[in-house]
């Protein structure tokens, strides 16, 4: 053993360096355990958007295509039936979209891009049952509306808007998911415009 | 010839390995105070329904299918096909449920006879790591057999993760694995249910045990016994030789050896244990509906809630607060402090005299109302929510937090009985 005089100094140095790069590796290896619980690629493309060509749904009818396991409806509304849904105000929980249950594109009156085409995930917000369309016999439900959603289930009740009535189970609004036009025709769900 | 050559393979491995010094230093020559009564029995009954599940659950495994596509029915299997499955998974399955049972009933009896208090915090906050570890061992095995119930209670407690501003979303998606509950889910679950979480389960409970043999257990009458060296007279100190870990520094009073004493007393309490433990598991493997819940016999489907969902029933007061509270952020933070908060009581909780037999009437009131506030949300949480039960939810919510506050502003100034200076029998 040599009797060099302890340099503590250069010690403490040493110490210091091997534990913080010691540190910064055990912190790098942490890395893939942490990322090995993101989606695989193959969860991704299960989730991945989905395009639709709106072009030949006819004005009452609703398509649905599956979306991240979810169902989403796409609806083409009547002229009658958006002029309809500014009168309904009174009737609704939340009227105007307050509550963050749509991209800010879509928190609108008609809850769209375009005027004529609704999209929304098909699940009610009560506890998650998939509703009912009626295009004709939703006067059953609330006298005077000819259109909208009744869940089954706990029987919440949607507007042609996906806007939730008063009094019934459901909380909110039915979810808009993001989506986008990329021509006149075609819709892409899940991607907002600009999104990669 | 035989004897010898017994002492002698004793020898040869005390020479080895410390064996016959730690039989003697945690079993057979640890002091154990004479008047443990019936609340003494549930810390061992948990290390024994802990083997249960251990042993239960590496052969349920051997059967069992951790995949999206063959859990449920592998489940089906293990019921109808597997020599003996049924049993080994009641035995899993009503055995999470005294699990809980067991651990309600030694926190209650720790809480009672202040057996949190200085110097024993970290065995009470090593119990609340097991606690809380128990918790997430029981939920993700509650997703394992992949019925609606499996689904759709953990869609609703993955969903509160969802509740944490700014990064709630992107946790829930880490969590699941998916944007829904998947097949990612099960098998990620499965692995900590059978790997990581028993791993972690083992090992908080060996050092529950050692800081416990540090400083020894509390009793009854919540005083110490283990006085100054050479203050105690030779009758307190009995006819017993105790370690002298314990011995050495300290004078020991009424104290028995645990073995063979205790280990005697806890087999009558395993025998009573598994009177009722085989009366359910053999006539009431289901527990009504609360132990296996009847939505779980239909398998998972992402597209149908239940009509009722409600978790099994050793969260429902917890999720009862959670339901309580009208905001679903406030609810979450609430729901977890209420966990949280039984961290605290050893730091709660200032006053000197631990048992609850000489503390004064206010805190008894206070001990009686947390306990029916507990059982109250208990109850409350396994049925669906109407307003009325919301506002007794609210109420009973009140009590339980109302417990901590009150227990932190009296127990300074409280008014105690006097202690007795040597063990006493009730």
């Amino acid at each position: 053993m040599s009797n060099a005089p302890v340099n503590s100094g250069r010690r403490k140095f040493l110490t210091l360096t091997t534990a913080v790069v010691g540190g910064v590796g055990a912190a790098a290896v942490a890395v893939p355990f942490v990322k090995s619980w993101s989606p695989s690629e193959k969860a991704k493309a299960a989730g991945a958007p989905v395009a639709v060509d709106v072009s030949k749904i006819q004005p009452g009818q609703l398509i649905r295509v599956e979306w991240r396991g979810k169902p989403v409806w796409i609806v083409s509304r009547t002229q009658k039936i958006i002029d309809e849904l500014a009168s309904l105000s009174g009737q609704l929980r939340d009227p105007d979209s307050q509550e963050p249950q749509q991209p800010e594109y879509a928190s609108n009156i008609n809850r769209s891009l375009k005027e004529e085409i609704f999209v929304a995930v098909g699940l009610c917000t009560h506890l998650g049952c998939s509703p009912t369309y009626l295009p004709d016999s939703f006067g059953e439900q609330v006298e005077g509306i000819e259109s909208g959603f009744f869940c089954p289930c706990h029987g919440s009740k949607f507007d042609m808007a996906g806007r939730v009535f008063q009094n019934v189970p459901a909380p909110l609004n039915l979810v808009v998911p993001p989506h986008h036009y990329v021509s006149d025709t075609q819709i892409l769900i899940g991607l907002d415009k600009g999104d990669a | 010839m035989l004897k010898k050559l017994v002492t002698g393979t004793i020898d040869w491995v005390d020479a080895r390995i410390p064996m016959t010094e730690t039989w003697n230093k945690h079993l057979a020559q640890y002091p154990t105070p004479v008047n443990f009564n019936f609340w003494y029995f549930f810390g061992s009954l948990a290390m024994l329904v802990l083997v249960n599940q251990l042993l239960t659950g590496i052969w349920l495994t051997m059967h069992y299918n951790p995949s999206a596509e063959g859990a449920f029915a592998s489940i089906e299997y293990i019921m109808r096909d597997v020599p003996y499955g049924w049993l080994l998974r009641y035995m899993h399955s009503t055995g999470a449920s005294a699990f809980f049972v067991v651990i309600y009933l030694h926190m209650f009896r720790g809480l009672i006879y202040g057996s949190y208090q200085k110097p024993r915090e970290l065995i009470w906050i090593f119990g609340m790591l097991i606690f809380l570890v128990l918790m997430a061992e029981a939920f993700m095995g509650y997703l394992l057999p992949w019925g609606q119930m499996s689904f759709w209670g953990a869609q609703v407690i993955i969903s509160l993760f969802g509740a944490i501003p700014i990064i709630g979303d992107d946790l829930t998606l880490w969590i699941r694995g998916d944007y829904v509950i998947s097949g990612a889910t099960l098998n990620r679950f499965f692995a900590l249910h059978v790997v990581a979480l028993p791993l972690a389960l083992v090992a908080l409970v060996f050092l529950h045990i050692v800081a416990l043999h540090e400083v020894g257990s509390n009793n009854p009458d919540g005083i110490e016994i283990k006085q100054k060296k050479g203050s105690a007279s030779e009758e307190a100190k009995g006819k017993f030789t105790f370690h002298k870990h314990y011995s050495g520094k300290k004078d020991i009073i009424d104290a028995i050896p645990f073995h063979p004493y205790f280990t005697v007393k806890d087999i009558m309490g395993v025998a009573g244990f598994l009177i009722f433990f085989c009366a359910v598991i053999f006539f009431l493997p289901e527990g009504g509906g609360y132990f296996l819940e009847p939505p779980n016999f239909e398998p998972a489907n992402s597209l149908k809630t239940p009509d009722h969902i409600a978790p099994v029933w050793y969260y429902t007061p917890y999720y009862a607060i959670l339901r309580a509270i009208p905001d679903k952020l406030i609810g979450v933070v609430f729901f977890g402090g209420s966990i949280a908060i039984l961290f605290l009581l050893p730091w709660l909780d200032r006053c000197k005299v631990k048992s609850i037999r000489y503390r004064s009437w206010i805190h008894k009131a206070n001990i009686t109302q947390f306990i029916i506030c507990f059982i109250v949300l208990g109850v409350l949480g396994a049925l669906a929510a109407t307003p009325v039960r919301t506002i007794i939810a609210q109420i009973a919510s009140v009590g339980y937090f109302g417990f901590f506050i009150a227990l932190w502003v009296y127990s300074k100034n409280e008014k105690t009985k006097p202690l007795p200076t040597r063990l006493t029998f009730k």
